[in-house]
């Protein structure tokens, strides 16, 4: 109440057991005091949610002039003046009895509880609490863990009722599916009947759980805090770059917790990524090489294996070499790999991507903006670009916490409602085909005066004002919203925003995991290593590598395009499986099939690299050291906590024995040296070294360095406007998205996550459900010019009419198919099968 | 075992009407179901849920932390007897013990017949007319053990028309008619009311 | 109830068997006050109020006008929020109040809504008061009707909604945070004061006042016969006239509206024209001042007056004015337990020190009942008593964020240290070694 009387001061001064300690302006006592080296004990209070104050253990004697009273420090704001003692005995007094009161009903299973050794309770309790119980009535029962998801279970006898889970839950993921109930000492956690916490969050309960009330189904009994070894990584789940720790024993992988860094993800993880630890010790990892025999693939000694591939590239015209994947890899895999194609073998026809993101000149030449610039106070931000929650899962919770405490505006525009819809301003779904008409009205001078890709006109120049009236540069989450639509469709969207309001920054929302730093790394076609296009850095690079690529090759389409015509001789795929992942399942197909060799660099077996010839067994996550970059151009630290399956290899050591076999030295026999030669020849990351990175915990974001008199990093060019398809009011436009559990290695390499991929139907609108005229339940026929699949349909409301929505990649629909890679969209006819 | 009825969801939606956040309506409209169906069910708080824009879980955590709420069937008749502490001194206990002997069931228990459910309850502020007790949240004060003998067999024979079955509360609900509703404020209207124009209040 | 000399102020109807109709209102001169204040200025009609010097009934006593004046200036909207939740054991008269005459509570929510600004009020009754709740109802439709509540307020630009609305069972919503949490459709849990006192963040986070039934009770005869005719009744630092409960022991229990501050217990408890004393004759042993979280008092507090500074220095509070009378045949451990009970059920479940304490203190007391006491238990009730309550002072000092853990303190506190000999006399059975309770004692209670 005093918030306007107290001048603006940049700090206030308390004092602290008899010190002064100097607080920042409204910061939290517990806060300062612990910054000030005094660690008053709490249970309750997290530092990324609001103080609730209700466990009590934080009581410290607090003087604001009117004499010492008992305060929980978590709810008081430092106030010029201040005398607070956390050591008077009135304090250890309070402090002790609150411990008490928790250890009444706490049941003290701690040798079979998966916390003891790491548990607040426990630590508090050895070493203030008491020797005995005073208690001689019986504690409280409930039944032992119950599973409150598939990944979660709660034993609510061991629960303290700290409000950290269940604030968690509401405040910080939007799911409160699990909530207190019942009252006073019958208090408990838990979620309503039958209907589980179902959240992709809820393993950050686990991790912030005080006591064991809730444990994690991948982790339970499986090991002892103190037998575990730790190191710190960098989540590869997807690209938004989650710092984690992860714990191993017996070099075996035991689980990944959360670690908290400013300008990422707060300590928060999703479960995918979090529970992607079981997919290092996924069963089917490949520890040897294996080679096509007639009987099929079979175990082959690794000078075999490089033998064969350096054959097969050395024998191959470079033209007809094509390399996809890449973003599995570590930073210095990746350069590994682009030089020796692009360098050594010379061709050009390397791409990351697999056809599902947007083209490398618009990732990494669009002005880019930062996560903490993109959520900060007061901004706009559109989201162009697929479903965070889904695809990006932290980003998620980032953009929500900025909606919804930091008063930014979220403008989206995505083909369906999806998870973070509920939190935008405005939220428009544009007709597939026609988000650039959209973005035209958006940024006009004048207000629409129709209907627009189907929108209503009032909800355009709803948002159209919102835009409008945007302070300083809009920042746009960019993406691919639905593969079902060409990339041009976004270009032709950001063309036009850029051209209405030049300042805009972009957060490019490509998901796979290190694809930034593939694409840093020239692993895209007319790109070398930092960001520059061929022809700008023919020079630069002429003198620091064997060779340039004479002209820009191919990307993922092009490259299988030929292959399917029986141009490509050798397909190398860099943990790439475009059979299940490329939105044009029959293209991809017939590529597969017509190319005479395929080199498999990967961890596991997939669809496509089942059929290879060739199969590198790799070294994977937690199993190598390097580098990765993530969506904002960050790079961090990854680190190897296990050693590989077998003999399996890091990339970057195939890449140099390979180039060996081929003649060429590619100068580098670590990834420490691979990280030297980077910081030293790489445009953009020059003068990253290892030493500047072992300061920065939190990772760099590029550049750091000088950015004259380099080759002129490569730059978005605007696309020309792609004419909205005339609407057949028949046929349904295809939306296609991602769901967070799909096919994919990550997913289906974990027992406990695998079971989580829902399976796709197709989802139409009520209106179009009902003119469909299929009963609930029932399956429908849907036809594009490519395929027919016969799947099951629900109605959404969610769904714009004259749209139909699937999932990719999922099992049994293989909606892939019905796509065809060059189409601006593709139309479908849905009939019931009867 | 149900949803709101559809002429319950409309007295519903006039009740979220009323309040500047449909969450706010949430006691009242269990109340409704409970009257509905005699208890509060799983459906009838999944359905409150979507009604108000929370969770199932929000609706169970707010219920379950008010005992009137009941999530299992009880008796036509709650028979809620007071022994807090002005009850006590007057015979409250007693009174409780005679009621479990009369219909022969603990507090918490309903009779076979489910008529009868009894609970030993807080002050229900009737302190100087102890011993007292509600049925179906209609007082009774200073009641005998002959009086309450009599006001079971009453019940049993269908002689209370004057006491509705359990989850009725008020008979008369409150109706704001349109022409006279002034309109709900919500945190966002920030206008100084009309009234108060001129006022010192005001310049205060 | 009934008084000589004074004024009946809030009980003046009572008598009517149809009191609680508009009919009935509007012949003994209601909404006059209504209709009087609008012709005033808002802040005149604040005034007013702030000169009658009127104490909230509710059970803190704070001042009324100074409450309103703490609604920080210019912040819109403000919120006007009845409590109607009365369960303090003891505690009967807001029902009779909201029974008995739901229009003259009608009437004081319109006024203060009026002179505080209030866009709109939300009259929360207790769940459990059915009649209570169909009153209001019924009168609040009335009153919609005829012009008195809603749009444009009797022709004027003054327009309020008053929305009933109801608990489901939970003392401690009687706290005015954790009405706000109820009536915002949570549990109703506390908040923690400051940050969130009601007056600048309450409901939804405005600024709003949480008053009292009594309280509001109060208003029209205030603005019809002025501030100063209000304060010109009872003592010093507690005006006008003031409901009492008298319950227990007495010959005739009943609700009485007093002069406030003037009126001693022992007239209350002994005089023929109000409890006319103690069942059979016998000797009074204790009795509740002020509901059942005050500290008891004994024989030698009889000759106090019933004034709020008074009580407060003796080391008890009058509290909801609630008067629990406790003759000599009474059991000191039992009704200690009883209370005690009450608050282990009552808590919220917050705050560890009472959600976790004031059950272990029902466990120990009834232990002591059944026959199991240890020597060493009165030593441990008091000890757990202070780690809910530091110093076990009266003031009490607390660990929690609201009193209700303190509460559950006053009757340990006063029962042991007064009928120590009778907790003692419990404790035979003295085995310092008993690790195990041979009973089975009742496992929490569940409430579904």
């Amino acid at each position: 109440m005093s918030d306007t009387e107290a001048p603006a001061v940049d700090g206030v001064v308390v004092e602290i057991n008899g010190h002064e300690v100097v607080a920042r302006k409204g910061e939290l006592l517990i806060d300062a005091a612990e910054r000030a080296g005094t660690y008053i004990p709490r249970f309750c209070y997290h530092e990324r949610m609001k103080p609730v104050g209700m466990c009590r253990m934080c009581l410290v004697e607090v003087d604001s002039g009117r004499g010492p009273a008992l305060q929980p420090s978590c709810m008081i704001e430092c106030t010029p003046g201040m005398k607070v003692d956390t050591e008077s005995e009135i304090t250890k007094k309070a402090q002790d009895g609150v411990l008490e009161f928790l250890l009444l009903n706490h049941p003290l299973d701690c040798p079979v509880c998966d916390k003891g050794g790491e548990c607040p309770l426990q630590d508090q309790t050895m070493a203030y609490g008491p020797g005995e119980s005073r208690m001689v009535e019986e504690k409280r029962h409930k039944e032992k863990p119950i599973p409150i998801s598939e990944l979660v279970l709660l034993d609510r006898e061991r629960c303290i009722l700290c409000d950290r889970c269940t604030r968690f839950a509401k405040e910080v993921a939007g799911d409160p599916l699990i909530h207190f109930i019942h009252r006073g000492n019958n208090t408990e956690v838990n979620t309503f009947p039958d209907e589980p916490f179902a959240s992709y969050f809820s393993g950050n309960t686990v991790q912030i759980c005080p006591v064991g009330a809730l444990t994690a189904s991948t982790y339970r009994f499986k090991a002892r805090p103190w037998d575990l070894e730790t190191t710190e990584s960098t989540c590869q789940g997807c690209s938004f770059g989650c710092r984690i720790s992860i714990d191993s024993s017996r070099d075996q992988i035991q689980r990944f917790s959360g670690v908290d860094i400013d300008p990422v993800n707060w300590g928060w993880l999703c479960d995918k990524g979090r529970f992607s630890s079981e997919a290092v010790n996924a069963a089917g990892r490949l520890g040897e090489p294996l080679l096509r025999t007639a009987s099929g693939l079979a175990p082959a000694r690794w000078s075999e294996a490089l033998a064969a591939a350096a054959a097969a590239l050395s024998a191959a015209d470079p033209a007809a070499i094509g390399v996809i994947g890449g973003a599995r890899l570590t930073n210095e895999d990746a350069y590994a790999w682009s030089k020796l194609f692009k360098g050594v073998l010379g061709t050009d026809n390397v791409d990351a991507q697999l056809g599902d993101g947007l083209p490398a000149e618009a990732l990494l030449g669009l002005p880019r903006t930062t996560i903490d610039d993109l959520c900060a106070p007061g901004g706009t931000v559109v989201l162009l670009g697929p479903d965070p929650k889904e695809e990006l899962p932290v980003l998620f919770l980032r953009l929500r916490h900025a909606v919804e405490n930091d008063g930014v505006t979220l403008l989206e525009i995505s083909p369906r409602r999806s998870g973070i819809s509920s939190l935008a301003a405005v939220s428009l779904q544009p007709r597939p085909g026609e988000t650039g008409e959209l973005l035209r009205a958006l940024t006009a001078g004048t207000e629409a005066d129709r209907d627009i890709a189907g929108i209503p006109v009032d909800r355009v120049n709803a948002m159209r004002a919102l835009l409008a009236a945007a302070a300083g540069p809009v920042k746009v989450v960019l993406g691919r919203s639905s593969v079902g639509e060409s990339e041009a469709v976004t270009l032709d969207a950001t063309s036009v925003l850029l051209a209405a309001r030049p300042d805009t920054v972009f957060l490019p929302a490509v998901r796979r995991a290190n694809i930034h730093g593939a694409l840093d790394m020239g692993l895209a076609p007319g790109l070398l290593p930092g960001r520059v296009g061929l022809d700008a850095a023919r020079d630069w690079f002429g003198s620091r590598w064997p060779s340039v690529p004479a002209a820009r090759g191919l990307d993922t389409t092009g490259i299988l395009t030929a292959a399917a015509a029986g141009r490509l001789e050798v397909l190398v795929l860099l943990g790439a499986d475009p059979l299940a992942d490329f939105p044009d399942a029959r293209l991809a197909e017939r590529a597969i099939a017509g190319v005479r060799t395929i080199i498999s660099v990967d961890t596991l077996l997939n669809t496509t690299s089942e059929r290879a010839h060739i199969v590198l067994a790799a070294a994977g996550f937690a199993e190598k050291a390097g580098t990765t970059t993530n969506l904002e151009g960050r790079v961090s630290t990854l680190s190897q906590r296990v050693t590989p399956p077998g003999t399996a290899r890091p990339d970057w050591v195939l890449a140099t024995e390979l180039a060996s076999r081929l003649g060429a030295d590619l100068g580098f026999a670590s990834p420490a040296e691979i990280l030297a030669e980077i910081s030293a020849v790489v445009p953009s990351h020059l003068g990253l070294t290892a030493d500047l990175l072992a300061q920065a915990p939190d990772g760099l974001v590029l550049p750091i360095g000088a950015t004259s008199g380099l080759p002129a990093p490569v730059a978005f060019t605007p696309t020309p406007a792609v004419p909205a398809p005339p609407v057949d009011a028949y046929a349904f436009r295809l939306v296609a998205t991602r769901k967070l559990y799909d096919q994919g290695t990550i997913v289906q390499a974990g027992p406990h996550l695998s079971g989580l991929a829902a399976g796709t139907s197709v989802r139409v609108n009520p209106y179009d459900f009902d003119r469909i005229g299929v009963a609930a339940g029932g399956t429908v026929s849907v036809r594009s010019p490519q395929a027919t699949l016969v799947m099951p349909i629900h109605a959404d409301a969610g769904v714009p009419r004259g749209t139909a929505a699937v999932v990719v990649n999922q099992a049994e629909h293989r909606v892939a198919e019905l796509m065809n890679v060059g189409d601006v969209i593709c139309e479908l006819l849905i009939e019931t099968t009867s | 075992m149900a949803r709101l009825t559809p002429d319950n969801v409309e007295i519903a939606l006039e009740i979220i009407g009323r309040y500047p956040r449909p969450k706010s309506a949430l006691i009242p409209l269990l109340h409704l179901a409970q009257e509905q169906d005699g208890h509060v069910t799983d459906e009838a708080m999944a359905h409150i849920a979507e009604l108000v824009g929370v969770s199932a879980a929000e609706v169970l955590g707010t219920a379950s932390f008010y005992e009137m709420f009941k999530f299992e069937p009880v008796g036509r008749y709650m028979v809620n007897i007071c022994t807090n502490i002005s009850c006590q001194l007057m015979g409250g206990e007693e009174l409780l013990e005679h009621a479990e002997h009369t219909l022969g069931i603990r507090p918490g228990q309903t009779t076979a017949d489910g008529l009868f459910t009894i609970e030993d309850v807080e002050c229900i502020a009737a302190c100087t007319e102890a011993p007292c007790l509600q049925v179906n949240y209609r007082y009774f004060h200073r009641i005998t053990n002959e009086e309450f003998d009599q006001l079971v067999a009453d019940l049993r024979a269908g002689a209370r028309n004057d006491i509705p079955a359990h989850g009725t509360l008020a008979r008369v609900r409150q109706r704001i008619p349109v022409d006279r509703r002034a309109g709900v404020v919500t945190p966002e209207d920030t206008a100084q009311p009309v009234w108060l124009a001129g006022s010192q209040e005001a310049k205060s | 109830m009934s008084s000589t000399e004074v004024p009946r102020i809030i009980t003046s109807r009572f008598d009517f068997d149809d009191s609680h109709t508009l009919a009935r209102y509007e012949a003994t001169g209601g909404y006059g006050a209504l209709r009087k204040a609008i012709a005033m200025d808002p802040a005149a009609v604040a005034e007013e109020v702030r000169s009658a010097s009127l104490l909230g009934r509710g059970g803190a006593g704070f001042p009324a006008g100074v409450k309103w004046g703490l609604a920080p200036a210019e912040v819109w909207p403000r919120y006007l929020v009845v409590n109607g939740d009365e369960s303090e054991p003891g505690t009967y008269k807001d029902r009779l109040l909201m029974e008995r005459d739901p229009h003259q509570l009608i009437e004081g929510v319109l006024l203060a809504c009026y002179a505080i600004g209030c866009g709109q009020a939300f009259l929360y009754v207790r769940g459990e008061m059915a009649l209570a709740q169909e009153r209001i109802a019924a009168a609040l439709n009335e009153a919609y009707a005829a012009g008195y509540v809603g749009r444009n307020i009797l022709g004027s630009s003054f327009s309020v909604d008053v929305v009933l609305t109801w608990g489901a069972g939970a003392y401690i919503v009687g706290e005015e945070t954790a009405l706000i949490e109820s009536l915002e459709g949570n549990r109703g849990m506390p908040r923690l004061k400051p940050p969130f006192f009601p007056a600048a963040k309450g409901l939804y986070m405005q600024p709003t006042i949480v008053n009292n039934v009594e309280t509001l009770s109060n208003l029209p005869w205030i603005i019809d016969n002025g501030g100063a005719a209000f304060a010109a009744l009872g003592a010093e630092t507690s005006r006008g006239t003031r409901m009492f409960a008298v319950s227990g022991h007495v010959k005739n229990p009943g609700v009485f509206e007093v002069e406030y501050g003037v009126t001693t217990f022992r007239d209350l408890i002994y005089s023929p024209q109000y409890a006319g004393g103690i069942r059979d004759d016998n000797a009074i042993k204790a009795f509740i001042p002020g509901g059942a979280s005050a500290p008891w008092f004994f024989e030698e507090h009889l000759d106090l007056p019933l004034e709020k500074v008074t009580v407060d220095r003796a080391g008890s509070m009058l509290g909801s004015g609630a008067i629990v009378v406790m003759d000599e045949t009474t059991d000191a451990v039992k009704a200690c337990l009883r209370v005690v009970r009450f608050f282990a059920r009552e808590s919220c479940g917050k705050c560890t020190p009472c959600r976790e304490g004031t059950t272990w203190l029902e466990k120990i007391l009834r232990r002591i009942l059944d026959g199991y006491g240890r020597p060493s238990d009165l030593a441990l009730l008091m000890d757990v008593c202070d780690n809910i309550s530091p110093g076990i002072a009266w003031p009490p000092k607390q660990t929690t964020i609201c009193p209700l853990g303190p509460s559950a303190v006053s009757p340990i506190a006063s029962a042991i240290e007064r009928f120590r000999d009778e907790f003692e006399a419990r404790i035979t059975q003295a085995d310092e070694n008993r690790t195990s309770v041979p009973v089975a004692f009742p496992k929490a209670v569940s409430h579904v």
